[in-house]
Formats: C-alpha cells, sequence, structure tokens
C-alpha cells in the first residue's frame, strides 16, 4: 500500500506543539499510525520541542523534589512492552479507541442515500465522524467553511482531481468545492473532521444539515 | 540560557532505568530534565505549583514508560518534550488527545550507542540553528511550541534543518519494520 496524499507541515507542526483541536489530534494521530514517512516528519517536528526543552532556561524544583519523585517511583510498576501486533483490523489503534473496538463497534445513523455516519466524542472546537459510502455513490455535492480534513480507511473515494485510496487523507479548505464519489468495488469508510460546519449547495440537504450534524 | 550538553549519555540513563531500575540514572535525568519541564510548563501558562506538580508526573511518566523509548528515533529531550507536552493538554486544556499507534512490539531494541548519539546531537544541532535564528522567528516558534498561537496561526517555515532528522528517523522506522516482517 503506497499511501499519496499525505499530511501537510503546518498540521504536523501544529500537532507536535499540542496546539490541534481533538477532533484533528484524532486525524492526525490515524494517518501517522498508517503513514511511516509522516510518522518521521513528525518526529522532526518533535524534535524542535526536544531543542526547546535543551534550550529553555530552568526553574528549579522544590527543595524535596528529587526526595519526593524517588520515593514515588519506588514500587512504581514499569509498562512493559507490548505483545507483537495482532493482524490489524480496519481502525488503526487511536481510532479504535474512541469507537471502543472494530468497525463492527461503530454505532451509523443512517443520513440517506445509502450513506452513514456516527459522530466521535470529540471537544467542541471541532468535530469528528466516520462516514459509510456505498461504492459507486456520490457524497453530496459540498464547499466548506473551515477546514476539512477526510481520510480514508476503506474502499477509496475520488474527486474531479485525484483518487484516495486507505491512508491517504485529503485536506479541504473553504476554496475547495468538489463532488467526490465512492469508487466501485468496496464500500468507503473515512474519518472525516471539520472546524466547521459544511455547506450543502442543494436545498434540502441544508435544511436538514442541523438535524444530522454533517 | 542553557549551554549545548556537555556530552552525558541521557539515552544510555534512560536505558538503565528501564533494563535495570536503576535508581541513580534516574536521579540524574531527574536533575536535567525536571527543572526544564517545569520551566515548559510555566512559559505555557502554568502556574509554579502546577508545574512543578505536572513535572513531578512527567519524571514519573519517564520511568513507567521507559520501554516506549526508542534512542534510534528520539533523542531523551524530545521524548521527554512530547511527554510533557501531553502533560500540559491534560492538565490545561482537559482535552484528550489521540496518539499515533505504538511501535513497541517485539524485543527491546538494542541500545545502538552510534544511533543514540546521533539522535542527541541531532536535538544539540537543532537547538544551535534555534540560537541563530533571527530573533523574530525564533519567537515564533517559541510561542507555537509553548502554546501560544492557535493551529492556524502556526505556519510551518521554521528555517530550521529537520530534513536531516526526518531521514534518520524513516531509516531508523524501515529497519523496525524489517525487523518486525
Amino acid at each position: 500500500m503506497t499511501i499519496r496524499h499525505h499530511l501537510s507541515d503546518p498540521l504536523l507542526m501544529a500537532y507536535a506543539a499540542g496546539q490541534l483541536p481533538e477532533a484533528f489530534n484524532l486525524v492526525v494521530a490515524t494517518h501517522v499510525s498508517l503513514c511511516d514517512e509522516c510518522r518521521a516528519r513528525l518526529g522532526a517536528f518533535d524534535a524542535v520541542g526536544g531543542a526547546l526543552i535543551e534550550e529553555i532556561e530552568e526553574i528549579s524544583m522544590g527543595e524535596a523534589a528529587l526526595e519526593a519523585a524517588l520515593s514515588r517511583i519506588e514500587g512504581l510498576p514499569q509498562a512493559t512492552r507490548a505483545e507483537p501486533l495482532k493482524p490489524a483490523g480496519i481502525l488503526p489503534a487511536p481510532l479504535a479507541d474512541y469507537v471502543g473496538g472494530d468497525l463492527n463497534a461503530v454505532r451509523w445513523r443512517r443520513i440517506g442515500g445509502g450513506v452513514k455516519q456516527a459522530i466521535l466524542p470529540t471537544g467542541r472546537d471541532a468535530s469528528a465522524r466516520l462516514l459509510y459510502i456505498p461504492a459507486g455513490t456520490a457524497v453530496p455535492d459540498h464547499g466548506h467553511r473551515g477546514m476539512e480534513l477526510t481520510l480514508v480507511l476503506q474502499g477509496a473515494f475520488a474527486d474531479d482531481n485525484d483518487r484516495f485510496n486507505r491512508g491517504d487523507i485529503e485536506i479541504a479548505d473553504e476554496n475547495l468545492e468538489h463532488t467526490p464519489v465512492a469508487l466501485a468495488g468496496e464500500d468507503c469508510i473515512c474519518l472525516a473532521a471539520t472546524d466547521a460546519p459544511l455547506r450543502f449547495r442543494g436545498m434540502l440537504p441544508r435544511l436538514a444539515q442541523p438535524l444530522f450534524r454533517i | 540560557m542553557a549551554k549545548a550538553e556537555d556530552g552525558t549519555d541521557w539515552a544510555g540513563l534512560l536505558i538503565q532505568v528501564r533494563d535495570r531500575q536503576d535508581r541513580a540514572a534516574f536521579a540524574q535525568l531527574f536533575r536535567h530534565f525536571a527543572p526544564r519541564v517545569k520551566a515548559f510548563l510555566m512559559k505555557s501558562g502554568a502556574g509554579a505549583a502546577l508545574a512543578e506538580e505536572c513535572a513531578q508526573d512527567v519524571m514519573a511518566t519517564l520511568w513507567q514508560k521507559a520501554h516506549l523509548f526508542d534512542p534510534a528515533r528520539a533523542s531523551v529531550s524530545t521524548w521527554v518534550y512530547t511527554i510533557a507536552r501531553n502533560k500540559r493538554i491534560d492538565a490545561l486544556r482537559k482535552d484528550r488527545r489521540a496518539e499515533p499507534e505504538e511501535l513497541d512490539w517485539g524485543p527491546e531494541p538494542e541500545p545502538d550507542q552510534a544511533e543514540a548519539m546521533e539522535a542527541q546531537q541531532d536535538t544539540e544541532r537543532l537547538g544551535q540553528a534555534l540560537a541563530q535564528l533571527p530573533e523574530k522567528q525564533r519567537a515564533l516558534i517559541e510561542r507555537a511550541f509553548y502554546g501560544d498561537l492557535s493551529h492556524s496561526e502556526i505556519a510551518a517555515e521554521t528555517g530550521l534543518p529537520l530534513g536531516t532528522i526526518k531521514s534518520r528517523i524513516r531509516l531508523a522506522l524501515e529497519k523496525l519494520r524489517h525487523h518486525m516482517t
């Protein structure tokens, strides 16, 4: 599997700096779980944090801090290494944590046209959801107000410009109006996060929007 | 301003913590890193008491999760930074933070002295490069990492030589994947 669509530098740096909304953190962590290239790029941004820690002007700890630390670690169990990874499910670990299991644990809600979604519990500054789009089905034509990240977990989708397979991430902003279509073959499952509500171009979807939080 | 390190082998000390629960090695790590973590948290907006308490938590995590440290992929400073950052998100923002899947399967990585030193030297070189940046640019990076910029304000143009670090980590990951199969 070759991932062709990666995270952007600003997203990786914001994640390394700890400044992304929770929903975006989830998408970044999930993509990085699938993509060693972005894991390495993230490692480089983390190293900037390491260099800052090394260069920072230190502030003394309290008098008995070291004694307190030493007595605290006394008997504190050290975690051991994990068993070799089991054959992975569809959902990488960080996402499976939010769902509470693999795909069969997802509680889907139908939103019409065979499309289903499951909203994930994250902080309110951005929202994350899983989307299930039957093979060959178009996602309603939409533009974006804020930033939207879409990560393919199963199947593939394509818009006018490009094709996205498992592990690929699409980064959309207000300049992108597009009609993604789930490709024939496997049904498409994506993790999507946005920091603004999507706007649909049709009348009906716009009315339905507040109900479905899509 | 703290100087680049005097060549102390931090990774070696952490490996001693991991393999032998070495308290003297832990004490040495604590003396160096706890006051830095405290300073980092205070620059991120924590009061002195909270920063002190969180720095203690960070150092306890360092002890507990020593087995997750891979000296080929990160220097100890970088690893401490990621623990401190997560602690900050936890304590100050009370957000949950998703982390990538750990790559901690299989046997403990054999401490490879050369690889570990390279990771540490990378961080030191990065520190020097940081010090040489124009003040304005450096301040922007600091503000981003101390949590003072929102994600839409963060521009990733750091002017720092991150390419070599990325390539080295990429190699380490390839080796790891190779061992796994």
